[in-house]
């Protein structure tokens, strides 16, 4: 009896919360409408299912439940009746089916006027390519991918030379202009996703897989990746911004293409050098880095990731409330006005001798060492050198002080949130994983062995 | 030797009767020992399984306030509890276990058609399951790759666990699928060549079938995750391309060209979508039974039921890309795999209604096993319905890799099959142990779990249609989570800690009434099939004592007009109705067992 | 039987005793005859499965076809000797004989033995010649096909080796005969499959 009224709860309680819910689909972004067409026919038929069956399911506890003097009926079968359930179950069935395949004939089959981009996934971070004026992708392969060229374009392929390379994980799209997003993976699975635009595929290394989509409402909306892609999967993000065709001409222009990074002017270390003297007063002379003044060790460090810091400083993306040293920082960095001038500085940092910090902190190794094989070693490498592939700086021999400094920073997300600090976010989810301060040392003690 | 007349194996079986403890308990070959081996080896891995699920909710939950789950412990504790739930548990306890206890109990054998063989499979179960468990303390801990394994990720620096963990995972699997093979030869054959006199096909209970086709199923599905494993563990270490293609690892290309990850998901998926029959189907089998048992009512539609099972069986070997739409294969598989996928909603649905016309007119009677197996009727009429969704591929679009999926197939394979085993250890326990359960703490039992079950995943079906995505350590900051997305995780996750919790009351109760339960009678419910008309309860060595039973009638003859009792034995005689003197039955029993 | 027929038979309304001592539907033959029957079906599946991968691994821009050696040749005649052995000593069982049993059912176990020598004498020099596992996967599928069927003939072999064994303990040929018969199905099989692979990597 109270399974029968529970049931009967059930299917009115799971009606309600259906349509109380807070949690629902986002605003579609692109035409894809007859998708959400296609989901709402199935709910409604699954949904009258649901309930007719669930009612009579409670109605049959509660009429037939044991009573004295009551017996069953013996009935083995019903052929009649489990034939028109049959036929019922399959126009059910067909309803569904049909606008799904009507649907999928029109997303496996790109309309000409769809303009391509390219979608480029690696551990843990999102690139983007699009045609130059020429209006095609040049080829490319893993086999070419270095610090340098990113994307593996081919450098032998004309047609890949005016390709703009976006080599942040942000994008834009012209509104109301079909595209066809070609995705390519350099490592594992990922899986390019929207919410709002609906679509998503995987991008398999080894092969290109393609998605597309006409978006059709401004915004700005995040890249997800969908497919388990190991550690760092949870933090790879992106956002695309579709906006007029005007705005994202002008972006786009502002790029950089291929060329343009391949042939950019070495740095001219001898203007770095005197850009130095600068900041010789509180990271020293050779870049030693000075714990009383609140300096880290620069020396050794790797160069794009003082370019990134350098630049991070002069945009304000870090250095803002909270973080005192590093607003001091940004008045430094400001002196820098040019990307010529950080690229040089940076430049003329790597000469300096690379002598290890000396060691400030001290704590339990070994369990420095769980956290950090566990949790850091896939970007920071098992030596602790970092590596650009991963956006991961140099933390062997460097100041431990500042380590321990900028981990509770990110964890109190005084560092790593700005918009405009691209993998920042990655840092401070990982950084919030860690206990506290104890495991913090611990894991600083740790990266002390490594030198 | 053409036939083997069943009389004349007795002397056979004589042989093998144990002489000590330990050949008794331990070294048997008696298939009821070697079942509860079994189960109770699946129930410890699936506690373990269980504890890690609530280790990785409790982060998902209350992400601030957790910190000894770290990412790389989280993605560790979901893929092993993936592995362990679908293989080392659910199919290891269906079929291992009560694929074991009854196959020669409703079949009127004496045992097993290879009764050493059937130890062997139980002893190689065990060393997978060691295999497993010993990844947890090898340098670098259990693999973290997802329960999929996808390639190239498994053997990457990115993914925990991806030296000694993922090795020790494949040689469990491989080791697993012969495990499973044994047994699997042992079912089969015996179901064919066992049967007593008079046991036609058709004769014989939904469960056997259940178990029958999900075994021919499990045969002729593992193959190919043994090929995808020992392919893999080829890419791994003798440096060979099956699935591996030119990749970069931290910086680095690593020395690999042109393998196929793709086809890896494919190996993966003709074993993995068999796999959810290989659970289901066992779980529709016992739950027909348990449901006309306690409806007092024949099967409804015995023949449909039985087509639909072999149907499904057929057509889950050709929809297994449907795991797969989103995966980068050529699209065009997409018309296929959708219909062939839909296709098989249709012989799903007609177990459901068939299931309700069951308890149509019959006389109910709500005992704990019927709990159980109503409460499987609902929720695998949501989950079923949920599939219908996936399986459409446009719809797949937004939600696959969402937390929708991830509701779906709990509800569908994991809560579903769970509530049929406990419906099925409370209906067989009586006969098992000879004693009976408690009916309070049951319904207790069964109350927590079916709707705690329904509180876990109801509301993260609606986080799918927001599109949070599955396999996230932390949401994170997006513009699309609203934050009331993370407080419904925290109440999933208190009810998943209240269901895991609950589930100390199940062992309480099975373990407890062994020794306070009361007495049982030999046949409580009033079952017609054979296993409940043994000479002992429960059933010594060889199960019929002297004789063997003949079958005159099928498993389901309950309320048969004309007849004195509700029900008739499956072994009496046509035309001779059972005498009143037949120990048997019971008269009083019936009102002292139903509850309302 | 017929498939059909019996699983549209109308269980509830037949009574009584069907098919007197043995219940319908059962085969008429022993349970280890079943079991290999099974067990050959899922070993089909085993190697359709990595011939299947072959194929679609084989579309792959990177492969470069080995060309067999000429040695094979050999090894598969010593294969269809081992399997045509079997054979004769099957008939001989079958007769309720037991001239010659000795040469032939020894005789095919020993061919088999060389058979897996052979095809391990092919691997080296394949090796030899450098043709690596690990330098393409056409080399790969080779040596994992061919390793795969020496497996399954020595597990063959295993159960040769049994009755082997309980031959020559002065066991009657009427005890290993169920056995002899089984592995001249299984030795038959396996040849089929050297076969069919065979004729496969050298056609690539």
């Amino acid at each position: 009896m109270t399974l029968a009224v529970v049931i009967f709860l059930l299917v009115v309680g799971s009606i309600i919360f259906h349509f109380a819910s807070p949690w629902w689909f986002t605003d579609i972004a692109t035409d894809w409408g007859s998708i959400d067409f296609t989901i709402n026919v199935t709910f409604w038929v699954t949904g009258f299912v649901f309930v007719a069956c669930n009612v009579f399911l409670a109605y049959c506890i509660w009429k037939f439940r044991k009573k004295p003097g009551h017996k069953a009926v013996y009935e083995p079968e019903n052929t009649k009746l489990e034939a028109w359930l049959s036929v019922f179950t399959t126009v059910g069935v067909i309803a569904m089916l049909a606008p799904g395949l009507f649907v999928w004939a029109t997303f496996v089959t790109p309309p000409d006027n769809a303009l391509e981009y390219e979608v480029l996934g690696q551990q843990w971070q999102w690139q983007f390519r699009y045609p130059g004026a020429d209006g095609i992708l040049g080829t490319a392969d893993t086999g070419f991918v270095s610090e340098s060229n990113p994307f593996g374009v081919n450098p032998e392929d004309p047609n890949g030379m005016d390709d703009v390379v976006v080599n942040d994980p942000d994008m834009h799209l012209a509104v109301n202009q079909p595209v066809k997003a070609l995705l390519r993976s350099n490592d594992v699975l990922h899986n390019y996703t929207v919410p709002q635009f609906r679509v998503k595929m995987d991008l398999v290394p080894g092969l290109v897989s393609y998605l597309w989509f006409d978006p059709t409402k401004e915004g700005t909306y995040d890249i997800m990746c969908e497919e388990l892609c190991g550690i760092g999967h949870f933090v790879m993000r992106g956002s695309v911004t579709v906006e007029s065709q005007a705005a994202f001409d002008s972006w786009l222009a502002s790029q950089p293409t291929f060329a343009e990074t391949q042939n950019a002017a070495g740095p001219d270390i001898a203007a770095g050098q005197a850009q130095y003297a600068a900041c010789a007063a509180c990271h020293g002379a050779n870049g030693e880095g000075n714990q009383a003044l609140n300096a880290p060790k620069i020396a050794g460090q790797q160069p794009w990731y003082i370019e990134r810091q350098l630049n991070h400083f002069k945009q304000g993306a870090r250095g803002g409330d909270g973080d005192t040293n590093g607003a001091q920082m940004t008045a430094f960095a400001s002196m820098l006005t040019t990307d010529e001038a950080v690229r040089n500085i940076s430049a003329y940092i790597a000469t300096f001798p690379d002598n290890p910090a000396p060691t400030t902190i001290s704590g339990d190794i070994a369990n420095g060492y769980d956290i950090y094989d566990r949790n850091c070693a896939a970007c920071h490498l098992d030596n602790g050198a970092g590596v650009w592939y991963t956006d991961a700086p140099k933390l062997a021999g460097m100041s431990d002080w500042y380590f321990v400094t900028q981990i509770s920073n990110f964890r109190a997300g005084i560092r790593g949130l700005h918009a405009d600090d691209d993998y920042g976010e990655q840092m401070v989810q990982m950084a919030t994983a860690m206990g506290d301060l104890d495991e913090i040392e611990d894991v600083a003690a740790y990266i002390n062995t490594l030198r | 030797m053409a036939y083997v007349p069943l009389a004349d194996q007795d002397q056979e079986m004589e042989m093998h009767h144990p002489h000590s403890w330990v050949e008794k308990y331990v070294w048997s070959q008696d298939h009821k020992v070697i079942a509860i081996q079994y189960g109770g080896l699946a129930v410890l891995t699936g506690i373990v399984g269980l504890v890690l699920s609530l280790l990785f909710r409790l982060q998902l939950g209350f992400p601030e306030s957790v910190d000894f789950v770290d990412p790389n412990f989280y993605y560790q504790a979901v893929t092993m509890h993936g592995m362990i739930m679908v293989v080392y548990f659910l199919t290891a306890l269906f079929l291992g276990g009560f694929g074991n206890y009854m196959v020669p109990l409703m079949l009127g054998a004496r045992d097993m058609v290879f009764p050493f063989l059937n130890m062997m499979s139980v002893w190689t179960f065990l060393i997978s399951v060691i295999i497993l468990m010993a990844s947890f303390f090898v340098g670098g801990g259990p693999t973290g790759a997802g329960w999929t394994l996808y390639p190239p990720q498994t053997t990457m620096a990115g993914t925990p666990g991806h030296d000694a963990g993922i090795i020790l995972m494949l040689v469990s699997l491989a080791v697993f699928v012969v495990a499973f093979t044994m047994g699997g030869l042992n079912y089969v054959v015996t179901i064919l060549q066992y049967r007593c006199r008079g046991m036609t096909l058709m004769r014989m209970p939904l469960t056997i079938w259940g178990i029958f086709v999900a075994t021919v199923l499990g045969l002729f599905a593992f193959p190919a995750l043994l090929v995808a494993c020992i392919m893999m563990m080829f890419d791994t270490l003798l440096g060979t391309s099956f699935f591996m293609p030119a990749v970069i690892e931290s910086g680095s290309p690593l020395d690999y060209e042109g393998g196929s990850p793709i086809l890896f998901q494919h190996l993966f998926w003709f074993f993995g979508h068999p796999e959810v029959y290989i659970v289901a189907l066992p779980a529709f089998g016992l739950v027909s039974d348990v449901l006309s048992v306690h409806a007092r009512k024949n099967i409804f539609g015995y023949r449909m039921m039985v087509w639909a099972i072999i149907a499904i069986g057929g057509l889950s070997f050709i929809v297994w890309a449907h795991h797969m739409y989103v995966s980068g294969m050529n699209p065009y598989f997409g018309f296929f795999f959708a219909t062939t996928t839909l296709i098989i909603a249709v012989p799903t649905a007609l177990k459901v209604y068939n299931w309700l016309l069951t308890l149509w007119e019959g006389d109910i009677r709500l005992n704990a096993p019927m709990y159980f197996a109503i409460g499987f009727i609902f929720t695998f009429i949501h989950g079923g319905l949920t599939g219908l969704f996936l399986g459409n591929v446009v719809i797949d679009l937004p939600l696959s890799d969402t937390y929708f999926v991830v509701a779906h197939f709990h509800l569908v394979m994991g809560v579903s099959p769970i509530l049929v085993l406990f419906a099925a250890i409370y209906h067989w326990y009586p006969k098992l142990s000879g004693r009976m359960y408690n009916e309070t703490m049951a319904k207790a039992h069964f109350w927590i779990t079916f709707l705690g079950a329904y509180a876990i995943y109801l509301p993260m079906h609606y986080l799918g249609f927001l599109g949070v995505p599955r396999r996230y350590y932390a949401l994170g900051s997006t513009d699309f989570i609203p934050a009331s997305a993370q407080e419904l995780n925290s109440s999933i996750t208190i009810a998943a800690l209240i269901v895991g919790t609950a589930q100390i009351l199940f062992f309480i109760n099975i373990i407890g009434s062994l020794k306070w339960g009361k007495k049982a009678d030999p046949n409580p419910w009033g079952a017609a099939s054979l296993e409940w008309q043994t000479p002992d309860t429960p059933p010594k060595h060889g199960n019929w004592g002297d004789e063997l039973p003949t079958v005159y009638r099928w498993a389901y003859d309950y309320s048969v007009p004309g007849a004195p009792e509700d029900f008739i034995p499956q072994n009496t005689p046509e035309r001779v109705t059972p005498a009143a003197s037949d120990e048997h039955i019971d008269t009083d029993k019936d009102s002292t067992l139903a509850d309302v | 039987m017929s498939l059909i027929k019996t699983v549209t038979e109308k269980p509830w309304e037949r009574k009584g005793v069907i098919g007197g001592m043995e219940p319908e539907g059962t085969f008429d033959t022993e349970a280890e005859r079943v079991a290999l029957t099974f067990f050959l079906v899922i070993a089909t599946v085993i190697f359709s499965l990595f011939m299947v991968s072959y194929y679609i691994r084989m579309e792959l821009p990177d492969w470069e076809p080995l060309s067999e050696p000429a040695q094979l040749w050999f090894n598969t005649g010593l294969l269809v000797a081992s399997s045509a052995f079997f054979q004769w000593a099957r008939n001989i069982v079958a007769r309720g004989d037991s001239k010659n049993l000795y040469t032939s059912f020894f005789g095919a176990g020993v061919l088999a033995i060389l058979f897996i020598v052979a095809q391990l004498v092919t691997w080296n020099h394949l090796q030899a010649g450098g043709f690596y596992l690990s330098s393409n996967p056409a080399n790969a599928f080779y040596y994992l096909l061919t390793g795969l069927h020496a497996l399954h003939l020595a597990g063959g072999l295993w159960v040769w080796s049994k009755s082997a064994i309980r031959l020559v303990s002065g066991g009657e040929p009427e005890d290993i005969k169920l056995s002899i018969e089984l592995c001249t199905v299984y030795w038959h099989f396996l040849l089929l499959v050297w076969i069919v692979m065979f004729a496969v990597l050298s056609n690539t």
